[in-house]
Parts: structure tokens; C-alpha cells; sequence
């Protein structure tokens, strides 16, 4: 059995500090949402309000039709896995799995039963009889993973689970638990910083800022059509250049920025364009070119540096530093004066803030 | 190569030591030196003396009574320091810094000053019996320590083990029996061990607290020392050290003495 989950309209303080700020945020049910931002932002207050470790100002929890808000964190019936494992340190890995259902008062013999079935199916029913002190990272994270899911809970929450794992074992643990949380269909809440993670986790994906939600989307619609400045530079749209429509020509759209740089754009690539609107580019979004001919932004280049599989420009414009990148084949010494023109598939339209 | 250590260091280190052990090695030869008076280095053997503890009433009285102070206050200690340690620690984000300083302070108060103000209020104050007045002074002597120790031990425990147990259907009491104290037992042992010696060993609490037919075996060994010069002083003080020496090698054995310094 697993279920929705619905949080309405929460606000959160620290002592007087306003930590979250009205947000909502519905989990479908059988989906895995990631809360995605840098520390502080409020992703790990969220999961902990929804644990019922603290209590919002105001605004509702809902798990399917139960109301959390004024449940105790014993008796809301989630599945949670900790960035630090937090395994008993004093019960072997069989106890620490079978706690849950000891206290749902199974019976000790089917408590065993149900403890080994899913330590067998995270790999692990081996080290059933070891303390946790003697098992890897990766396996006490499994184990921390059992142990949230033998309770079969009807919403799983996750917070920072792979941070402590190595980089190579990251990578499996997070397809491993994808694997897992599809298998069973449980509804779940992953909290992570880092974007990679949770792109490849996820169905959808919030990020978050200063106690607010900036855009709850899929990963897709995330990565190439961000809904404002902050979302756009969290996912690597590096140049924010503020533009003005001077010319439309069917679907072509003339611009031109504040100081004369002018940029055509085709509105079948990017959708509707607003009169005045921000164009947020990639650094490979910005195509570097000494021909004379060609309509972009005119620039100086500054440092230059090397990335494998580009050279990277910093770029100074009248629209501001922009970072470009251009070709290993054409190499341009610092202080050219280049144009740079828009690639639209790397690029995205804002509205101005 | 080995280095060389300093020959003046070795005589220092020998020196220390002479000033440490000496003392009580004068003592155990005089404890069981056929005289009746102190003598070093003993002249003849006897336990006598040691039987004699047990002859003089006031020994037997003192002995028991000490005991019963310090099993007695260090429970206490323990029922009142265990929550104190583990609030302090669970929320001290949320606590003011100089909460936890608070709970430390009587060890920094001359302990002679505690006595004397414990003996104004509550003995002569409040007129609670002899006993109790000496058992809850001793309470609050251990107190401070306990609070320590277990502090030490609670601020390594990590306490998302304690919300994961929760968020398992443990309710908080329950967690708190099951999940915490079986992973601070190591520190509550320290803590007792620690309290328990103090106690035993404590005079200036006690001076002000013991009354007529109540006293504990530190103020008995003081006033025997007034009245008497014999051996039996030097026999009840080997014993005080014996039993502190016991249960060092206890501690060491099950804990390591880390546990207790640290």
C-alpha cells in the first residue's frame, strides 16, 4: 500500500527565523520527487516537518486522506534513510532491520523472516549476524535502506543518503534505490544538493531557494526550459543577457540589448518571445566567430582556458562577462575581438525579474 | 638508534614517584607494624590492626554509613544527571551556552562552601534529618560529575539514531531506553565509578553534614587521628586504598581508564 503525498501551503520558523515560506508540493503516488538546493535552502526542514521532527507554523501534511500535521513522528508510518546510515549501533544488521516490525508487534519468528527476505533482496543477508560497526558504507547504507522498507511504508524519504558514499559507489546505491523504489511503488521524497543525483533519481524534481520552491518540474523540462534566472543558473544557463524585441519577421525575432549588441533568434526553437525578455545561455550556447558578417554580440576575450573538450572564453561585452566556448580546431588568443552568436538548442527565454 | 634520555630526567621521574608511592608505602608498613604506635619501617607483623577496625564501633558505623551515602547519592545522582546530560545535549542548539556551564559550577565552588551552605539551609533551615541532609549533600557533590562524563559520552552519540528508531513507530520514552542509554552504558558506568569514589572519599561536604550518631568513615578516620595515634588509621587508609586500586583495575579491564580521565 503506498500513498500521496500533499504538503499545502507550509511555513516554518527557527526561533523567529523564517525558515520556509508557504510552500506546497504534491508527491504522486508511486512517484520519487528530489528537493534539490544548496545547504540552507530548506529542503532538509521539509523532509524533517514531514517526518513530524518539527512542527509548522502553519499549513497541512497529507498522506493520502491521514492528516500528519499533529501526528507524532512515531506514529506517521515513514520509511527514512539518513545521511549518516543512523543504524543501532548496539543490534546486529537482522535486529536493526527487524526493529520496525518488532514494533508493529510481529511475532519474533515472522519478524526474522521478514528481516532476511530483505536483507536478501539489498544483497545482503550474509552479514545478517554482524554489528553494524564491522559493515562498509555502502553496505550500512543498504542495510538503512532494509530496514526503512521491510515496514513497508507508504511514503519513503530520503535525506542525502549517498553523501558520505565514494563517487563510483554513489552512482550504483542511486540506481540500486531507484531500482528498489520502482519495484515496490512507494511514494518518495529524496533530498540531495547534488544535481546530477537527483536529474537521474527522479521523476520530478524541486528546486529550492531560501525556504521557496523556484520550479517543480521534470528533469527534462528543468534542464532546457528553466522558468526563471535562479533555476536557469542552477543548471548551468551561465549567461543571463537581458534583451528588447526591435524587428519581428514571422517567426524570426530581432533584439538587441541595452548598449546596441544585436541577436536574431527563431521563435520555432525557442517558443513565443516575449518584447523584452532574458536569453540564458550555456557557455556551449554561445558560438565564438571572428566573421565579420555575422549577427551576435561583439566582444573582447579574456582568459582563456582548457576543458578537454573545448576552450573556454571569458568573455567581456557591453551585456556584461559572459563565458563562451568555442572549438579546440580555432583556437582564439586572448584580447580578439569576436562575435558571439546564440546557439539556440543551448539556449532558453525568461521573462525579465 | 634508541635516543638517549637525559640522566637528570630519569632522576626526576624518580623523584616524582618516590613523593607519590612513598607515602603510601610508609603507610602499609605502618598498618601492619607490631607497635602501637605509627612505626616505619615496621617492627615485627601483625594484621591486628586491621582486625581493630572492625572492634572499634565507630569504624563498623562509619564504614556502612559511607556506603550507604555513596550507593544511595550516586543513584540519585545518576537519576537526576542521565536526563539532565541527555536534555542538554539532545537540544543544544536550542539551549543557551551557559545552561550546561551551570550544571559544571559546583565543581568550580569551594566544596567546604557548599557544606557550609547545605548545613544553613537544609540541615538547620528545612531540619531534614542528619541522613538525608548528608545524602542529598552528596547528591549534589557527584552531581556535576555525573553530568560530565555522560555529557562526554552523549556528545558522540549521533541522535538521528534515535529519530530513525522514532520514525520506525518507537515512541520517545521507549527510544530512550532501548536505543540511547544501551549506547552510553559505557559512560553511565564511568560516571558511577567516578561519583561513587568521590563520595567515598569526600571530607568537606561531610564535615558540616555529619551529626550526633552519623558520620561517614573520612570524618571518623579524623577524629580517631585527634584522639589516637595507633596503627589503625594507617590500616583503615590501606583499605580506602585498596578498594580505589579494585575498582581502577575494574574500570580498566571493562572500560580502559580513558573512559573515566577523558
Amino acid at each position: 500500500m503506498t500513498l500521496p503525498l500533499s504538503i499545502d501551503q507550509i511555513t516554518a520558523h527557527y526561533g523567529t527565523t523564517k525558515v520556509l515560506e508557504d510552500l506546497s508540493l504534491t508527491v504522486g503516488d508511486g512517484e520519487l520527487v528530489s528537493l534539490l538546493g544548496a545547504s540552507g535552502c530548506g529542503k532538509t526542514t521539509t523532509l524533517r516537518l514531514v517526518a513530524g521532527f518539527l512542527q509548522p507554523t502553519s499549513g497541512a501534511i497529507r498522506l493520502g486522506d491521514k492528516d500528519l500535521t499533529r501526528l507524532p513522528a512515531h506514529g506517521r508510518d515513514i520509511g527514512l534513510v539518513f545521511q549518516n546510515y543512523a543504524l543501532f549501533p548496539h543490534l546486529s544488521v537482522k535486529n536493526n532491520v527487524a526493529f520496525g516490525l518488532k514494533q508493529r508487534k510481529l511475532a519474533s519468528g515472522e519478524r526474522d523472516k521478514r528481516a532476511l527476505e530483505m536483507l536478501d533482496r539489498v544483497g545482503l543477508a550474509h552479514l545478517a549476524d554482524r554489528l553494524p560497526g564491522e559493515l562498509s558504507g555502502g553496505q550500512k547504507q543498504r542495510v538503512a535502506l532494509a530496514r526503512a522498507l521491510v515496514i513497508e511504508p507508504p511514503l519513503l524519504m530520503f535525506d542525502e543518503p549517498l553523501s558520505n558514499l565514494d563517487a563510483k559507489l554513489r552512482v550504483d546505491m542511486r540506481v540500486e534505490i531507484r531500482q528498489l523504489q520502482r519495484a515496490n511503488g512507494t511514494t518518495a521524497l529524496y533530498v540531495t544538493h547534488d544535481q546530477e543525483e537527483a536529474f537521474s533519481i527522479s521523476d520530478r524534481v524541486a528546486i529550492m531557494n531560501s525556504g521557496r520552491i523556484m520550479q517543480l518540474d521534470t528533469p527534462e523540462t528543468l534542464y532546457q526550459r528553466p522558468a526563471n534566472k535562479f533555476v536557469a543558473h542552477f543548471v548551468g544557463f551561465e549567461n543571463l543577457i537581458d534583451l528588447q524585441v526591435t524587428a519581428r519577421d514571422g517567426e524570426m525575432v530581432h533584439a538587441q540589448t541595452h548598449d546596441g549588441g544585436k541577436i536574431t533568434l527563431s521563435q520555432e526553437r525557442l517558443g513565443a518571445i516575449p518584447d523584452a525578455f532574458v536569453l540564458a545561455t550555456r557557455p556551449d550556447g554561445l558560438v565564438v566567430t571572428n566573421d565579420a558578417s555575422a549577427t551576435g554580440l561583439p566582444a573582447t576575450l579574456g582568459m582563456r582556458t582548457y576543458l578537454g573538450r573545448a576552450y573556454q572564453y571569458q568573455c567581456q561585452t557591453g551585456a556584461g562577462q559572459l563565458i563562451a566556448n568555442g572549438s579546440l580546431a580555432t583556437p582564439f588568443e586572448s584580447g580578439a575581438q569576436v562575435t558571439l552568436v546564440p546557439n539556440p538548442d543551448q539556449c532558453a527565454i525568461l521573462q525579465p525579474e | 638508534m634508541a635516543t638517549r634520555i637525559h640522566p637528570l630526567l630519569i632522576l626526576m621521574t624518580i623523584v616524582v614517584y618516590i613523593f607519590l608511592i612513598g607515602p603510601l608505602i610508609i603507610i602499609f608498613g605502618a598498618s601492619v607494624s607490631d607497635t602501637t604506635f605509627l612505626a616505619f619501617p615496621p617492627q615485627g607483623l601483625t594484621l591486628h590492626w586491621f582486625e581493630n577496625i572492625w572492634e572499634i564501633s565507630a569504624f563498623r558505623r562509619t564504614i556502612v554509613t559511607s556506603f550507604q551515602v555513596a550507593l544511595l547519592g550516586t543513584a540519585m545522582a545518576l537519576l537526576i544527571g542521565i536526563p539532565a546530560a541527555y536534555a542538554l545535549n539532545r537540544h543544544r542548539i536550542q539551549l543557551p551556552g551557559w545552561l550546561s556551564t551551570l550544571f559544571v559550577l559546583p565543581i568550580l565552588i569551594p566544596e567546604i562552601v557548599i557544606g557550609f551552605s547545605l548545613l544553613r539551609s537544609i540541615n538547620v533551615g528545612l531540619g531534614v534529618p542528619v541522613f538525608f541532609a548528608l545524602l542529598i549533600g552528596h547528591t549534589l557533590l557527584v552531581l556535576p560529575y555525573v553530568i560530565r562524563v555522560i555529557s562526554a559520552s552523549l556528545a558522540s552519540f549521533d541522535f538521528s539514531i534515535e529519530e530513525a528508531a522514532i520514525s520506525l513507530g518507537s515512541r520517545p520514552v521507549k527510544t530512550f531506553f532501548t536505543i540511547v542509554l544501551p549506547n552510553v552504558r559505557s559512560g553511565i558506568l564511568a560516571a558511577f565509578i567516578l561519583a561513587f569514589i568521590t563520595s567515598i572519599n569526600d571530607v568537606s561536604v561531610s564535615l558540616f553534614l555529619t551529626g550526633p550518631g552519623i558520620s561517614t568513615l573520612p570524618i571518623q578516620i579524623l577524629a580517631h587521628v585527634e584522639q589516637f595515634f595507633d596503627p589503625t588509621i594507617a590500616s583503615v587508609s590501606v583499605l580506602l586504598m585498596m578498594l580505589t586500586i579494585i575498582v581502577m583495575i575494574i574500570v580498566e579491564r571493562t572500560l580502559g581508564l580513558t573512559a573515566v580521565t577523558k
